[in-house]
């Protein structure tokens, strides 16, 4: 019988890294306040004392802190997610959760104790990747890209001793994480490089009687007419001119929701399932960790299906409203 | 500072593949990239004829790369890729899947632009696995590359992607099977039916992005013609450009007439009618166009 996934829960504030743990996750992942965080947005992430404070309440639960140094460090500026490894150490992160490969010889060299995980942003979507990292810098997990349908992911399964943690439930990237530099071709800024996509110092929202166009560096990414709800300008999810027709070319504004797939996946062993979102609120994290925590105690059940409240739950904080297994199914294949 | 041939980005029939590579022969490139680096269902040219055309060019007197695929998901990749580096000759790793099967084999490799390497402690490591060669991520500026540069402890050249539509992005997805309501795995093929791609407009009509199949490229041509003659002094050994369907030849005479002669100027503006850009190597939005 596999083993039950662990659930991996996002926090960009210490009371979503309390609600994480109060509702269920088994480890909650975080990051500092500094270029090192994939979600280096103005207002998130967490101080010394915040983090010291938040690893305490964890570990008096029972749970994990996992911390995400998952940008690529830049050249001339190396000491300082060097630096940002070392705190995680001093501090008493479980782990880190690491995607230059730079930092991560550097993290197995002075840290060995300190666990490390290949973050999304490494990009490695093949066993060989995997076991590169395995044997190279002992990396005993890594995160999946949302690139690969499930039979994919169980080869990679059983082809590798790292424990396999893969994305159950958030905002979408249709792109190979650490491999889509749209943001930066737009704006200068992209997620290898500063830790966001389409940042919002970018954004216009420019309204025009009932309309509503959405701008990224005076770019148009979408426009709404009346009634209809305007999101946020991520460039993928935008609807543009293809030889005359005006579409979602690249990808629908909406969320990956695994809760019916859930009995496959810990099938296949995967070892841990994680929530996007350290950028969402504190209300965000307590309402999806919950319904994951209920949903994956029940998915080892014969007789598991989706509960309606679960879905509801989820449907009330996806991107859109709208949801999709991605990749997992593949109903574009 | 010598001139490369990319490896052809597009979906092109057979024949014209056939016809484009004897016409490479005899340009004023010193390597030349083969192989099909963006999704495994493209099949016009085998491996077999790849390296076919790699005998040929390299009688001709280019020295050949085969480029691998940048997003190795399954089994059949990585096998695929496994006959590539177990034929010998030179590689270029496109993946961090590759590099593990590089480094196994113990063959050296030019280390392509989605490695994402950054920083020189990077670099180096990467240099220790066996590559000879890197080319920078696309979106590094000037200054970053001579930042890393300065940085690594390594010895190893460098190659810039010098001209061409930049692919930005890859995907499980394909955004060209997408467009006709096709599912990936009977696309049809309509690739075939785009040999520069498809544009991506905005709903003003600007021009933006580029649809190749699972990749998202620029619509606009990155080009750093007008930094040719600062590039020398910069550490950079290679420029890469990057096939297109028309105009390549004029293109590779142009890079190759200005490092003969700073002061040789053509006009390829008028050769990109979807643009100019440069400015990722300028430190600003890839989308920018910044004068020199």
């Amino acid at each position: 019988m596999p083993r039950k996934p662990q659930l991996i829960c996002p926090a960009g504030s210490l009371p979503a890294l309390k609600a994480a743990v109060d509702r269920g996750a088994d480890a909650v992942y975080v990051g500092f306040k500094n270029a090192t965080n994939a979600r280096n947005f103005a207002g998130l992430n967490f101080t010394d004392q915040q983090l010291a404070e938040g690893i305490a309440y964890a570990h008096r639960h029972g749970r994990e802190i996992l911390i995400a140094i998952n940008t690529y460090a830049q050249a001339g500026r190396v000491a300082e997610w060097r630096k940002s490894v070392d705190r995680a150490a001093e501090i008493g992160a479980d782990a880190v959760i690491l995607a230059d490969f730079g930092l991560l010889s550097y993290a197995y060299q002075t840290h060995p104790q300190l666990r490390r995980h290949l973050s999304v942003q490494g990009s490695a979507t093949n066993f060989a990747a995997i076991n590169m990292a395995h044997e190279c810098f002992g990396v005993s997990r890594a995160v999946l890209p949302r690139v690969l349908t499930l039979p994919q992911v169980e080869y990679v399964i059983k082809n590798t001793p790292v424990e396999i943690e893969v994305f159950g439930f958030g905002s979408l990237c249709v792109m190979a994480e650490g491999r889509c530099i749209l943001s930066s071709y737009a704006t200068g800024q992209s997620p290898n490089t500063h830790g966001v996509c389409s940042p919002a110092g970018f954004v216009r929202w420019e309204p025009e009687g009932q309309r509503m166009r959405t701008r990224l560096n005076d770019i148009l990414i979408d426009q709404f007419e009346a009634g209809e709800p305007a999101g946020y300008p991520t460039l993928c999810k935008g609807r543009f001119e293809v030889e005359g027709d005006t579409y979602y070319a690249l990808e629908e504004p909406t969320s990956l929701n695994t809760l019916s797939i859930l009995p496959e996946l810990i099938k296949i062993g995967v070892s841990a399932i994680k929530v996007e979102g350290r950028q969402r609120s504190p209300a965000y994290t307590a309402e999806v960790t919950a319904t994951l925590r209920a949903a994956i105690d029940a998915a080892g059940d014969a007789h598991y299906s989706v509960k309606p409240a679960w879905q509801d739950a989820l449907t009330k904080v996806s991107e859109g409203h709208q949801q999709t297994l991605g990749a997992y199914s593949r109903p574009w294949r | 500072m010598q001139l490369t041939l990319g490896p052809n980005l597009y979906f092109w029939p057979r024949q014209q593949v056939l016809d484009f590579y004897a016409d490479v022969a005899s340009w004023p490139v010193a390597d030349v990239y083969l192989g099909e680096v963006v999704c495994s269902r493209r099949h016009e040219v085998k491996t077999a004829d790849w390296l076919a055309l790699g005998t040929d060019l390299a009688q001709a007197g280019k020295r050949v790369i085969y480029s691998t695929q940048a997003l190795l998901e399954s089994a059949s990749d990585l096998m695929g890729l496994k006959r590539l580096v177990e034929a010998g000759g030179l590689i270029e790793v496109n993946d961090l899947g590759a590099v593990e099967i590089a480094r196994k084999a113990g063959v050296r490799f030019v280390a392509g632009a989605t490695l994402n390497i950054y920083n020189g402690p990077a670099l180096d490591w990467f240099a220790a696995q066996g590559a000879t060669r890197w080319v920078p991520p696309l979106e590094a500026s000037r200054e970053t590359v001579a930042a890393i540069l300065a940085e690594k402890t390594c010895t190893i050249d460098t190659e810039v992607f010098a001209h061409g539509h930049l692919p930005l992005a890859f995907s499980a997805r394909c955004f060209a099977a997408r467009h006709y309501n096709l599912k990936k795995d009977d696309c049809q093929f309509k690739c075939l039916e785009h040999p520069d791609g498809m544009l991506v407009d905005t709903r003003e009509g600007q021009h933006f992005l580029r649809i190749n199949g699972i990749q998202t490229q620029s619509a606009a041509c990155h080009s750093l013609y007008d930094d040719l003659p600062q590039l020398a002094a910069a550490g950079i050994g290679y420029l890469r450009i990057s096939p297109q369907a028309t105009h390549c030849r004029a293109v590779v005479d142009a890079f190759a007439a200005r490092l003969a002669n700073a002061s040789a100027s053509t006009d390829l503006a008028a050769l990109h009618p979807q643009g100019l850009v440069n400015g990722y190597w300028h430190g600003k939005a890839g989308i920018a166009t910044q004068v020199s």
